[in-house]
């Protein structure tokens, strides 16, 4: 049998959030389980409605259990611009493949959903009594129905043009929701520990979903902080470990970051953060270490880093400096006597971060990292890169009117030879980014607000 | 920290290169921290583990004469993290960790056996050693330099200044 006939059409209900992110999750997830993603479906612009070609339910099911960005999956029966095309729709559709949900034994009952639009009862019942012709022999059930069927209308994008009719209608039988109350179940709000710049739980997610994050994984995040990346990775099943070179952070020490505490309390540390979750079993270690100067032996033993750098703004760049610049007024910690200096150049970091990717994560892992841009100067030139390294996603979130952090995603498909043959890296291919050392003084300069003045008075 | 992770530190000191691993251990406060067996996870770990390492750091474990085994979280440490009855999810009798948790480190096999993946009794023994075992206190030693890494409260600081490091 040839492929095109064993593929099932699905539809995909997406969250209208993070639009960008949402290919590259759904991509990654399909190519965990096994599905191929056929590039010649319909575009998957800002519409919430995908139509996916996928194998088997199973596949559907298991992607469904990971990801954020996708609300609900239904069986495609039937796809028409307008009403009489949808019923032709579904009249084209196999009784065979309906059957099995209509029998008589079975409960059923009919949802609508319409997007950019909200109908009245009476146009509800309408539509649904419109669907006569199929097969139903089953008994309605409201409250416990063993199958759910939707009808999906689709009124356009734009809220102040809203159409008289749909621009598209499907019809479909529901298989399953995705995990979009993560999001607030694993909202920051109540996070045990925190600092202050905790990762947004849905991202922690999509990064989680970009970087193919499995069970029984490793996945590592040499900027640790509070640990709010590994919370989504161990969600998933997979172990983590993490360092940072703020022994107060990694120890829970210090000053706390939520307003109305002063202080952070005794239990405040990574692995309770996982306990609060219950996922205190994937809590490997965390380690004070510089990720500079990383302290890991050569081998490949992380399927997955995923990290946040640090990019100056409200957490400093910083690695270990000389003895002789100790700074003064240094908070006192009995073993951190090692200086912290804060000259660390953000295109140094991520060369450094590269580089122990490409030679720590195992063929096939990947490395999911935020590159913060300035984008009035920002070209696709300018992400970093490395010959073992392919790229396989660049998204961008924006931050203000001129500043962006971009999401990359890349895919190790080389072995790492050794450290010398990459040294070149720097001065070849991190030279674009070079002017993104000063993404600081940018953010802060007055250089941005002649910008945001300029913007404000050509919109006036 | 665990003996999975040392497994995978080295020194970083200027010029040590590949002669930094394995770090010498020295433990004088071990915790024995019941985790879930997971035989899949533990298989996974086995070829990637440097086997004289293991040994040297678990037998540098079992016969510190000053290493105190802590069977549980917290205990004297005035903060317990445990909530009360969660011993209850771990595959193996309280009495056995109990009593004699340093037992089970003697019985590291010595080089991986064939089929292990099947082996369970295997499994967990490794299970044991590498994810169960946690140093709270001690030093890291790098061979080569003899520069200490402290471990404190379970986390080893790993920081170097640049005159250490290698350029």
């Amino acid at each position: 049998m040839a492929l095109s006939c064993s593929l099932n059409r699905y539809l995909l209900l997406m969250a209208q959030e993070h639009l960008e992110f949402r290919l590259p999750e759904i991509k990654s997830l399909l190519s965990l389980f096994g599905g191929q993603f056929t590039s010649n479906q319909e575009t998957y612009g800002k519409s919430p409605f995908w139509i996916l070609s996928i194998p088997s339910e199973d596949i559907a099911r298991n992607l469904m259990k990971r990801t954020v960005c996708a609300k609900s999956i239904f069986e495609l029966w039937g796809h028409g611009k307008s009403p009489e095309e949808l019923y032709s729709s579904l009249k084209n559709y196999p009784a065979e493949k309906m059957v099995p949900f209509l029998h008589s034994d079975s409960t059923y009952k009919i949802k609508i959903h319409t997007f950019n639009k909200t109908l009245s009862q009476e146009e509800k019942v309408k539509r649904i009594d419109a669907l006569e012709f199929l097969p139903f022999e089953g008994k309605v059930n409201l409250k416990k129905p063993q199958h759910i069927f939707s009808i999906l209308e689709d009124y356009g994008l734009d809220p102040n043009c809203i159409p008289e009719n749909p621009h598209n209608i499907y019809f479909g039988r529901w298989i399953a929701d995705g995990q979009r109350e993560l999001i607030e179940s694993y909202s920051v709000k109540k996070r045990h520990f925190i600092g202050n710049t905790s990762m947004d739980a849905g991202l922690s997610f999509i990064m989680a979903n970009h970087g193919k994050v499995k069970e029984n994984d490793i996945v590592f995040d040499p900027f640790v902080g509070t640990g709010g990346l590994l919370i989504a990775s161990a969600h998933f099943g997979a172990y983590v470990c993490g360092t940072d070179i703020d022994y107060n952070t990694v120890h829970g020490l210090g000053k706390a970051s939520r307003k109305n505490q002063k202080w952070r309390g005794p239990d405040e540390n990574i692995r309770a953060n996982l306990r609060q979750y219950g996922l205190e079993k994937y809590y490997l270690d965390v380690l004070v270490s510089d990720a500079s100067k990383p302290s890991w032996r050569k081998g490949t033993y992380f399927d997955a880093i995923i990290t946040d750098p640090p990019y100056g703004i409200r957490e400093s760049t910083r690695r270990t400096g000389s003895q002789k610049e100790i700074p003064k007024g240094i908070e006192k910690c009995p073993e951190s006597h090692v200086p912290v200096s804060l000259s660390y150049h953000l295109s140094d970091m991520f060369f450094d971060l590269l580089n122990f990717a490409a030679e720590t994560l195992v063929l096939g892992g990947r490395l999911v990292y935020w590159l913060p841009v300035y984008t009035p100067e920002y070209t696709e030139e300018m992400v970093p890169w490395h010959p073992c390294l392919q790229l396989i996603s660049n998204c961008e979130q924006k931050l203000s009117s001129h500043t962006s952090r971009r999401l990359i995603t890349m895919e190790k498909v080389k072995t790492f030879e050794n450290r010398d043959q990459y040294s070149h890296l720097l001065s070849d291919h991190f030279l674009p980014y070079q002017g993104h050392n000063s993404f600081r003084e940018k953010y802060f300069s007055g250089v941005t607000k002649r910008i945001a003045k300029e913007e404000k008075c050509s919109q006036e | 920290m665990k003996l999975l992770t040392h497994n995978l530190l080295s020194s970083h000191v200027r010029g040590v290169g590949p002669r930094g691993f394995p770090l010498r251990l020295q433990a004088t406060e071990v915790r024995i921290n019941p985790v879930e067996f997971n035989p899949e996870f533990v298989a996974r770990m086995i070829p990637k583990v440097e086997w004289a390492a293991l040994l040297e750091a678990a037998d540098t474990v079992r016969t510190l004469p000053h290493a105190r085994a802590r069977p549980e979280w917290g205990g004297g440490r005035g903060r317990s993290h445990r909530r009360p009855g969660s011993l209850a999810r771990v595959g193996m009798p309280r009495g056995d960790l109990g009593l004699c948790p340093q037992l089970h480190l003697v019985e590291v096999p010595k080089e991986p056996i064939e089929g292990y993946e099947h082996d369970e009794k295997f499994l967990r023994k490794m299970h044991h050693v590498l994810l169960e075992v946690d140093v709270l206190e001690g030093t890291l030693q790098c061979p080569e330099s003899g520069r200490l890494f402290p471990i404190s409260r379970g986390i080893p600081n790993m920081l170097l200044s640049d005159e250490e490091t290698e350029t």
